[in-house]
C-alpha cells in the first residue's frame, strides 16, 4: 500500500459530522448531506432485506415443481413485491442516495449540496413512499408484477394497486429531487480549478444518472396517475373495451423503466472506476472516453425502450429500429469495460475487498451485458422472452453488477464515512461468498430460460426436468444471503471495535481523501483549490519529498 | 484562516442576509436557484409529455370521434382562458421588473393581479367542468355521447367509446394543469406575503424570479392544450 | 440570468417590450381561434401547433428572460427536455403509424 498517513492524536476532541450534535432530532432534522446519506443507508438496507425476504420465499417455492408452498395468488404477490421493493426502494436510490449524497459535495470541494433542505425532503418522501408500500404489502399486497401492465392493473386485479402506485409515485419524487440536487451542485459548486476534465468519474457517472432520473421518472409518474385514474375515477384511456390500447401503457411505462436500469448501473460503474484506479495505482485509461460514455449511456438509454415489447404487438418496423438501437446502447458500456481492463494492464494490483468486488463486477456485468445483446436480437428474443433467461440477464446486471459495485463502494469509503476500518479478512471472505453464491443462484437460470422455463410461474410440474437447476439456484441464494449478512455484521462491529481510520487509508486520489475520517460537518477546513488532474497516482505514489499536494491557504 | 477572509465573509453576510452558509457568495446562490427551477421545469415538460403522448396516439387513431368530442367543449371559454393566462404572464414579468427596481407597491399590485387572473382561470375552468357534468360527458357510468354527428361527415355519428377516451384525456390534462395552477396560486400567495413584508430587494428577489418561471411554464402548457383540446376539427 | 443593472437603468424599454409581447400573444391567440374555423384540411393542425410554438417561444425568450440568459446552460436544459419529449412522441408514434393493422 502507499505511505501511511498519521492517525490524528486528538481524535476524541475533534468535531466531526457524527459527534457535532447528538439526539434523534439532530438526525431527523439534519440538512448535512453526510447525515442524510446515513439516513438513506439505514432505510435502503431495511428495504433490501424486505425484498430479499420475498426472493427467499420465491426460491423456496421453486425448490419443487409443484406449487406447494404458497398459493398462486400469493406467489404473484411475492414476485410483484420483490420487484417493486428492489427496484423502487433499493436499487434506484442505492448508490446515489447513500454514496452519492455523501461524496458528491466532498469530491467537488463543496460544503454541501446546492439544496440541503430539498435533500432532506427527498429522504422524507422516500420514507413516506416506503411506509405506504409497507402498509400496502402488509394489508393484502399487489399481484400485478412490478411492471403493472394494463388492463390487469387498471381493470381486473382485486389487489391494492392504487396504494402501491401512490407509494412508487412519491418515491419517484424523491428520486427526481436527488437528481435535481446533483445536477445543480455539479454545475454550480465545483471548487476553484476543478474543471469538468478534472472531475472524478464517479461525478460524471452521477451527473449522467441524474439526467436520467430527471427526464424519465416524470413519465412513469404520470403513467401511474393515468392507471390510478382509470381504476378509481374511470377516466379510462387504456381500456380495450373503449378502444384503448394496452400497448400505449407499455410505451409510457418502458420509456422510464428502461432508462431506469441505467440509473441503477451507472453509479455502480462510477464506483468501479474509482476503485480500479486506486487499486491499480494508475490513472484511468481513456478518461474522456469513460466520461462521455456515461453521458452516451444516459442518452442512448432513452432510445431503446420498446425492446421490452418485441412480442407485445408493436410493428415489425418499429421492432427492427429498436433492436438496432439496443445494439448501439451496448457500445458505451463496452467502452467502459475496455477502459477498465486497459487500466488494470501493467497496474500494481492490490486485492483488497473493494477491488475484489470490482473484479466481480467486471466479469458479471460483462456476462449480463452480453446476454442483453442476445435479447436485442429479434430472433432469439422471441424464444426467450418471459423466460428465466431474461430473469438471469437482469439479475446479472442488477445484482452481479450494481449490488457488487455498491458493496465495493461501501467498503472503499467506509473508513471515510465511519472513521473506522472494517476487518479486511472477513471482507474478502464475504466478497468471495457473494461471488460464489451469486453465480450458483443465477447461472442455472440462463440454462433454465434457454430450456424454456417461463418466469412468474409458481408451478412447473409439467416440466419436472427443471427441478435440478432450480434446486441449485435456491442453494445459491442461501449462500448469497450469507454473503450479504456478513458485511452488515462486521460493518456494525467496526463502528464500535474497528481500528480508527487515517484520513487516507488507501492513499487514494480525490478531494474526499484530503479531509479527515470522518469529515467535519462542513467537509473542509478551507476551500480547496485544485491544480492537479484526476487520478494523479504517480504523484501520490512518488517518494515523500514530492508528496505535498497544494491546497489553498 | 486569515483575518481578511473572515472580515470578507462577514461583509458578504451583512450585504446579503439571505445568503445560505454552504454557498460561496450570493451570485452562486442565485445561479443555483435559477438552474434548479429550470431543471425542475424540464421534469414538468416530461410529466405533461406523457399525457401529450397518449393524446397524440388516440387522436391519430380516432380523429373523427375526437373532432366530434372537441366540438362539444366551449372554444370561446377556452380562448378566453388563454387570454386570461397571457395577461397573468404579463403581470408576472412586470412584477419581476418591479422587484428588480425596488417598486414595492407595483410588485404587490402585480402579484395580486396575477393571482386574480389565476382565480379567474380556475373559475372559467370550473364552469366548463360543470357544463360537461350536466351534459353527461364525464367518463364513467353516466357517460353518454349518442347521436353526435362527426364534423365533416354528414350522416355519421361519433363512436361514444372513443369519445369517452377524449374526455378522459381532457379531464386528466386540464385537471393536472389546474392542479399546477392551484400550486402556483399557493406560491404566489407566499410571494405576496413576503413582498408585503419587504423581503425583496434589487439584490435579492430570487423567489419572485423563480416563482415567475414556474407560472410562465404553466401558461405555456395551456398554450398547447388550447388548440389541441378545443380546436381539433372546428371547420 | 437577467442583467439587473441594465433593467434598472433603462426604465421604460423592458416594459415596452413586455407589453409588445403581451399584445402579440393575444393577437396570435385570436388568429389561432379564427383559423380553426377555416377549412385547411390537415394544415389546420399544423398551423395551430406552429402558432402555439411561436407563442411558447415568445414567452420563454422574453417573459422567462431566456433571450438575455448569460450562459448557454439554460437553453441546453430547455432544448434537452424538448428533445427527449419529441423522442417519446416520435418513437411511440413511429410504432403506431407503421402498424399494418388498425
Amino acid at each position: 500500500m502507499g505511505m501511511p498517513t498519521v492517525v490524528p492524536q486528538q481524535r476524541f476532541e475533534r468535531e466531526t459530522y457524527l459527534n457535532k450534535e447528538y439526539g434523534i432530532w439532530s438526525w431527523l432534522l439534519t440538512t448535512d448531506h453526510k447525515r442524510i446519506a446515513l439516513l438513506y443507508l439505514v432505510s435502503i438496507t431495511f428495504f433490501f432485506f424486505i425484498g430479499g425476504f420475498f426472493a427467499l420465499l420465491i426460491r423456496l417455492e421453486l425448490l419443487t415443481p409443484a406449487g406447494d408452498l404458497v398459493q398462486a395468488d400469493t406467489y404473484n404477490k411475492l414476485f410483484t413485491q420483490h420487484g417493486m421493493v428492489m427496484v423502487f426502494f433499493f436499487l434506484i436510490p442505492s448508490i446515489p442516495a447513500t454514496l452519492g449524497n455523501f461524496l458528491v459535495p466532498m469530491m467537488i470541494g463543496a460544503k454541501d449540496l446546492a439544496f440541503p433542505r430539498i435533500n432532506l425532503l427527498s429522504w422524507y418522501l422516500y420514507i413516506i413512499g416506503g411506509a405506504i408500500m409497507l402498509h400496502c404489502m402488509m394489508t393484502g399486497g399487489v399481484d400485478t408484477g412490478w411492471t403493472f401492465y394494463v388492463p390487469f392493473s387498471s381493470n381486473y386485479t382485486n389487489t391494492k394497486f392504487v396504494e402501491a402506485g401512490i407509494a412508487i409515485f412519491i418515491a419517484g419524487f424523491s428520486s427526481i429531487l436527488t437528481g435535481l440536487n446533483f445536477v445543480v451542485t455539479i454545475h454550480r459548486m465545483r471548487a476553484p480549478g476543478l474543471t469538468w476534465s478534472r472531475l472524478p468519474l464517479f461525478i460524471w457517472a452521477h451527473y449522467a444518472t441524474s439526467i436520467i432520473q430527471l427526464l424519465g421518472t416524470p413519465v412513469v409518474a404520470i403513467t401511474i396517475l393515468l392507471v390510478a385514474a382509470e381504476r378509481v375515477l374511470h377516466l379510462g384511456i387504456f381500456d380495450p373495451r373503449l378502444g384503448g390500447d394496452p400497448l400505449l401503457f407499455q410505451h409510457l411505462f418502458w420509456f422510464y423503466s428502461h432508462p431506469a436500469v441505467y440509473i441503477m448501473i451507472l453509479p455502480s460503474m462510477g464506483v468501479v472506476t474509482e476503485i480500479i484506479a486506486c487499486f491499480s495505482r494508475k490513472r484511468i485509461f481513456g478518461y474522456h472516453f469513460v466520461a462521455f460514455s456515461s453521458i452516451a449511456i444516459a442518452v442512448f438509454g432513452f432510445l431503446v425502450w420498446a425492446h421490452h415489447m418485441f412480442v407485445a404487438g408493436i410493428s415489425v418496423y418499429s421492432a427492427l429500429v429498436f433492436s438496432f438501437l439496443s445494439y448501439a446502447v451496448a457500445l458505451p458500456s463496452a467502452i467502459k469495460v475496455f477502459n477498465w481492463t486497459a487500466t488494470l494492464y501493467k497496474g500494481s494490483i492490490q486485492y483488497d475487498a473493494p477491488m475484489l468486488y470490482a473484479f466481480g463486477f467486471l466479469g458479471l456485468f460483462t456476462i449480463g451485458g452480453l446476454t442483453g445483446l442476445f435479447l436485442s436480437a429479434l430472433g432469439i428474443n422471441v424464444h426467450v422472452t418471459d423466460t428465466y433467461f431474461v430473469v438471469a440477464h437482469f439479475h446479472y446486471i442488477m445484482v452481479g453488477g450494481a449490488v457488487m459495485g455498491y458493496l465495493g463502494g461501501m467498503h472503499f469509503w467506509w473508513p471515510k464515512i465511519s472513521g473506522k476500518l472494517y476487518p479486511e479478512g472477513w471482507a474478502r471472505l464475504a466478497a468471495l461468498i457473494v461471488f460464489i453464491g451469486f453465480n450458483l443462484t443465477f447461472f442455472p437460470q440462463f440454462v433454465l430460460g434457454y430450456m424454456g422455463m417461463p418466469r412468474r410461474y409458481y408451478d412447473y410440474s409439467h416440466m419436472p426436468e427443471f427441478q435440478v437447476l432450480n434446486v441449485l439456484s435456491t442453494a445459491g441464494s442461501t449462500v448469497l444471503g450469507v454473503g450479504y449478512l456478513l458485511p452488515m455484521v462486521y460493518f456494525l462491529w467496526s463502528m464500535r471495535y474497528g481500528k480508527p481510520a487515517p484520513d487516507n487509508p488507501w492513499n487514494a486520489a480525490g478531494l474526499e481523501w484530503k479531509t479527515e475520517s470522518p469529515p467535519p460537518t462542513f467537509n473542509f477546513d478551507e476551500e480547496p483549490v485544485v491544480t492537479w488532474e484526476a487520478y494523479n497516482y504517480e504523484e501520490l505514489d512518488a517518494p515523500p519529498q514530492t508528496q505535498e499536494v497544494p491546497v489553498a491557504r | 484562516m486569515p483575518d481578511s477572509t473572515v472580515i470578507g465573509l462577514q461583509h458578504e453576510e451583512e450585504q446579503h442576509p439571505e445568503l445560505l452558509h454552504h454557498f460561496v457568495d450570493a451570485e452562486q446562490q442565485r445561479n443555483a436557484a435559477s438552474l434548479g427551477m429550470w431543471v425542475f421545469l424540464a421534469t414538468e415538460i416530461m410529466f405533461f409529455g406523457g399525457m401529450f403522448c397518449a393524446y397524440l396516439v388516440y387522436r391519430h387513431w380516432y380523429f373523427a370521434d375526437f373532432g366530434a368530442a372537441s366540438k362539444s367543449i366551449d372554444a370561446t371559454l377556452g380562448a378566453t382562458n388563454t387570454a386570461v393566462l397571457i395577461c397573468s404572464s404579463l403581470t408576472v414579468v412586470v412584477a419581476v421588473w418591479a422587484a428588480q427596481t425596488s417598486r414595492k407597491t407595483l410588485l404587490v399590485v402585480m402579484l395580486v393581479l396575477t393571482m386574480l387572473f389565476g382565480l379567474t382561470f380556475l373559475g372559467i375552468k370550473g364552469k366548463e367542468y360543470k357544463d360537461k357534468f350536466d351534459e353527461h360527458h364525464v367518463p364513467g357510468a353516466s357517460f353518454s355521447f349518442n347521436n353526435v354527428p362527426v364534423p365533416g361527415h354528414p350522416g355519421e355519428f361519433a363512436n361514444p367509446r372513443h369519445a369517452q377516451i377524449f374526455f378522459s384525456l381532457y379531464f386528466m390534462m386540464t385537471g393536472v394543469h389546474a392542479l399546477h395552477m392551484i400550486i402556483g396560486l399557493g406560491i404566489f400567495a407566499w410571494l405576496l406575503h413576503a413582498a408585503w413584508k419587504d423581503r425583496f430587494t434589487p439584490e435579492y428577489h430570487t423567489p419572485v424570479e423563480i416563482g415567475g418561471l414556474y407560472w410562465h411554464f404553466v401558461d405555456i402548457i395551456w398554450i398547447y392544450l388550447f388548440p389541441l383540446l378545443y380546436l381539433i376539427d372546428r371547420h | 440570468m437577467a442583467d439587473h443593472t441594465t433593467a434598472a437603468h433603462s426604465k421604460s424599454s423592458p416594459l415596452m417590450l413586455y407589453f409588445g409581447i403581451w399584445a402579440t400573444l393575444l393577437i396570435l391567440t385570436f388568429v389561432t381561434y379564427e383559423v380553426a374555423y377555416l377549412e385547411l384540411g390537415p394544415f389546420n393542425s399544423v398551423v395551430a401547433l406552429v402558432i402555439a410554438t411561436i407563442k411558447a417561444t415568445l414567452v420563454a425568450l422574453f417573459f422567462m428572460h431566456v433571450w438575455h440568459a448569460g450562459e448557454k446552460l439554460t437553453k441546453m436544459v430547455i432544448l434537452g427536455a424538448v428533445f427527449f419529449l419529441l423522442l417519446l412522441l416520435g418513437l411511440t408514434m413511429a410504432d403506431y403509424i407503421s402498424r399494418p393493422w388498425s
